[in-house]
């Protein structure tokens, strides 16, 4: 965990660290080059100010799919770290260098000195506390937009704080969230260190030269935790781009960020290392991002659901037979994708409408219909995503005839379980694997008019690394029909319940039923979620 | 061929400037010559156009009509750098580089210039001395630390910095207490008389232009009203000249656009 914290950390202070100081390469010439020039200043700084108002979420959503600036990784983090820092920095650029005394600027051009020099001797060195206070903000910002990267596979600190938000954990969410507020604090002291240092030096006084030792000890040290951070994970840098390149015998598994989907990345990628192949694993990769990557060829296989393959990305309208959905995402995906499905791995992760055990044992309830007739009294709440799916919330309260007593609150997926526990609503959509069920005694609802599409858990693979991989269609063949949903949810629990680390439980559970032990303990070290 | 030292150090011609659309000029139709070792105190109300002649002159500005000559060459035909690098300027407030010391305040367009830094540091020495800054105090102070009659001295010292024949000054004296400028302007009148340099002096204050000034050229809204000597002055039969001169009598340092207009 330390090592691991440490390793986050020092992750997130790299992205800071590189996305401030690109800002800054960007923003101060810029800010240079308009602040003399009325009408395009007015253009720039209106630019800028637009892009800092797009939520970092959406912004991370929108950078995704572009060539050269997004996909998953550091790089989309990057650049939208670099749009939010870019603002302060500018207007602090611009706001400094116009608030030099004017009759300074007139004796400096008024001496013969040159535009250029004028610039470099006199305006640059008076604005440059108030530059510095720029991107002392720029990069305080940056502390919080990074924890956000996580969620495009950027790795930091956010990784921790999202994984806690998800397995309804607080400790680790504070363990995520704490050292990232720490280091906002940190950052923003050493910078106002600076803005003094550079103040005192500009207008010549006399601690100076101590506060300027101290800074520099200070950065020292950081440099050092950043350079230990990346020492400490050396092994398994996760950037290295595999099988496109040639390199065989090297498979990039994926998952989206959930517990259930992290175990099913280490169970295959376990698989993977038993039978000798390099793995890289990228797990916890939110929205549709595992399908982009795969197209993309960042990944060459992650777990999927029939549902979500065939309504939300192959955009149908819901199905209810197994078999027929199953059928036709699997033809589709070679055909449309040159994707492969894998045979189902045995359980499904439906839709699961969920209320408190002790309303549904005092009003005696097992089915939806039966349930109908008290959603007048009850609040609901959904994730985002089922509020706006196909086979969500719309059709499923015209299915039943559902009339909630307010609109039904959107909230993270991760938080509904939660909200639900303690009573904040009183029924929710989850996932029928979902450990939580069990640890907050939930009780799922009956789907008694099948309204619900079934989500076949598969896996979904490139047919390229398919073809230079021959051990990864024989991982894929010994997972198959390897996983009721009962024991599915086990495992979902022995993460989000008992707070066993996945790949732990993928381990314990695979020398459980006999199954070769992973080559090497590459697993604790690269990816320990 | 003209005597070299016959001609005018500079000379203005008709000069007419209008700020990009104003509608009246600033000045209109000034006329003006400066003689080698000769000071032209500028004298006239706020907004008369005295700060903007000066701009004129190093090139800082250029005439919308007319011409100004430094040298017998138009501003128009100069390399404004290189123009400016061989006039002395000082500002009202100085204008001191708050983050240079007053040595480095001082040796600023010598080192422009690319002097050799062991010659800037002798000249800045011998220049603070002479403004009667001891170097040894001074050198590596901060604007910051200074009086505003100390800071003056060293907006002084350097327009003279790199040897310049022509210094323009702007109201240099106008914001310090009457004791430091009547300090300051004995001094002035000293280095003048020892260095020989030509100045255009510009002041709000009459005692100051005849006290300074071989010449007195009184402006106003833009048009030269008076250009004559001193004694010429004192007996001109110009009325703005005439509230001026009431100045000179009246206890205290009250200038004519402070006092209700006639």
């Amino acid at each position: 965990m330390t090592r691991e914290l440490t390793r986050l950390a020092a992750e997130h202070l790299l992205l800071v660290v590189a996305a401030t100081a690109a800002a800054a390469a960007l923003g101060v010439p810029l800010g240079l080059f308009v602040a003399r020039r009325r009408r395009l200043q007015q253009a720039v700084m209106t630019l800028v100010g637009a892009l800092q108002t797009v939520p970092s979420l959406a912004l991370f959503g929108l950078l995704l799919p572009l060539p050269l600036v997004g996909g998953v990784g550091v790089r989309t983090a990057l650049v939208a770290m670099v749009v939010y820092a870019l603002l302060p920095i500018l207007r602090n650029t611009v706001v400094g260098v116009s608030g030099v005394d004017p009759s300074v600027r007139e004796a400096a051009t008024a001496m013969g000195m040159t535009p250029r020099q004028v610039l470099l001797q006199v305006e640059l060195p008076l604005a440059a506390g108030v530059i510095v206070a720029g991107i002392r903000l720029a990069a305080v910002i940056g502390v919080g937009v990074a924890t956000i990267g996580a969620a495009v596979g950027a790795g930091g600190l956010g990784t921790l704080i999202f994984r806690g938000l998800r397995m309804n954990d607080d400790r680790l969410l504070l363990t995520g969230a704490a050292p990232a507020a720490a280091m906002a604090l940190l950052i923003d002291a050493w910078l106002a260190g600076l803005t003094r240092a550079i103040d005192a030096r500009v207008l010549g006084r006399p601690r100076a030269r101590a506060l300027g030792a101290a800074l520099t000890l200070s950065a020292a040290a950081a440099v050092a935790l950043m350079t230990w951070g990346q020492l400490a994970h050396a092994g398994g840098a996760p950037s290295a781009r595999p099988t496109t390149t040639g390199d065989v015998k090297r498979v990039i598994v994926g998952s989206k960020d959930f517990s259930e989907q992290v175990i099913l990345g280490e169970l295959l990628a376990q698989e993977l290392e038993a039978r000798g192949v390099e793995v890289v694993r990228r797990f916890e990769l939110g929205g549709s991002l595992c399908h982009q990557a795969l197209l993309s060829g960042e990944l060459d296989v992650y777990p999927e659901y029939t549902g979500t393959a065939f309504t939300a990305l192959l955009h149908h309208p819901p199905l209810t037979d197994p078999a027929e959905v199953y059928r036709r995402v699997t033809d589709e995906y070679r055909a449309s994708f040159d994707l492969e499905v894998s045979a189902p791995l045995g359980f499904r992760n439906d839709f699961a409408i969920l209320v408190r055990g002790e309303d549904a044992r005092r009003l005696h309830l097992t089915t939806l219909s039966q349930a109908a007739a008290f959603a007048p009294t009850w609040q609901a709440g959904f994730g985002q995503d089922f509020m706006s799916r196909q086979d969500g919330y719309p059709g499923f309260a015209r299915t039943y005839g559902l009339q909630f007593r307010a609109p039904p609150r959107e909230m993270d997926l991760s938080l509904t379980y939660r909200a639900l526990a303690e009573r904040q609503v009183d029924l929710i959509a989850g996932d029928s694997t979902n450990g939580l069920i069990d640890a907050l005694d939930l009780v799922a609802l009956e789907d008694d008019r099948r309204y619900f599409p079934p989500y076949q858990a598969v896996f979904v693979a490139r047919r390229r690394a398919l073809a230079e991989v021959p051990a990864l269609a024989a991982a894929l063949a010994a997972l198959g029909g390897a996983l009721p949903t009962a024991t599915m949810r086990r495992l979902n629990h022995e993460v989000d319940g008992d707070k066993r680390l996945p790949a732990d439980v993928a381990r314990a559970w695979r020398a459980s039923r006999g199954a070769l032990p992973a080559g090497r303990d590459a697993a604790t070290r690269e990816m320990i979620p | 061929m003209p005597d070299p030292t016959s001609q005018p150090l500079v000379e203005l011609r008709d000069v007419m400037f209008r700020r990009e659309g104003a509608e009246r000029p600033v000045l209109d139709g000034v006329s003006l010559r400066l003689a080698r070792g000769e000071t032209i105190a500028l004298l006239g109300p706020s907004g008369c156009g005295k700060t903007t002649l000066l701009r004129l002159v190093n090139g800082l500005l250029l005439p919308s009509a007319g011409e100004v000559l430094v040298e017998g060459r138009a501003t128009t035909a100069w390399d404004p750098i290189t123009l400016r690098r061989g006039i002395g300027y000082v500002l009202q407030d100085a204008g001191l580089f708050p983050h240079f010391s007053v040595a480095r305040n001082v040796g600023l367009v010598p080192t422009l210039l690319g002097w050799a830094p062991a010659r800037v540091a002798a000249r800045v020495d011998e220049l603070l001395e002479l403004v009667g800054l001891p170097p040894r105090v001074f050198a590596e102070r901060r604007p910051r630390e200074l009086s505003g009659g100390e800071r003056q001295r060293v907006g002084v010292a350097r327009a003279l910095a790199a040897d310049p024949p022509l210094l323009l000054l702007d109201e240099p004296f106008g914001a310090l207490d009457p004791l430091t400028r009547l300090a300051l302007q004995r001094e002035f009148l000293r280095l003048q008389t020892a260095l020989g340099k030509s100045a255009l002096f510009v002041t709000h204050d009459a005692r100051e232009a005849l006290l300074v000034g071989t010449r007195v050229v009184l402006l106003d809204e833009g048009r030269v009203l008076l250009d004559a000597t001193p004694a010429e002055f004192l007996a001109a039969d110009v009325p703005l000249a005439r509230a001026f001169r009431e100045m000179l009598d009246a206890p205290g340092q009250v200038a004519p656009e402070d006092a209700p207009s006639p």
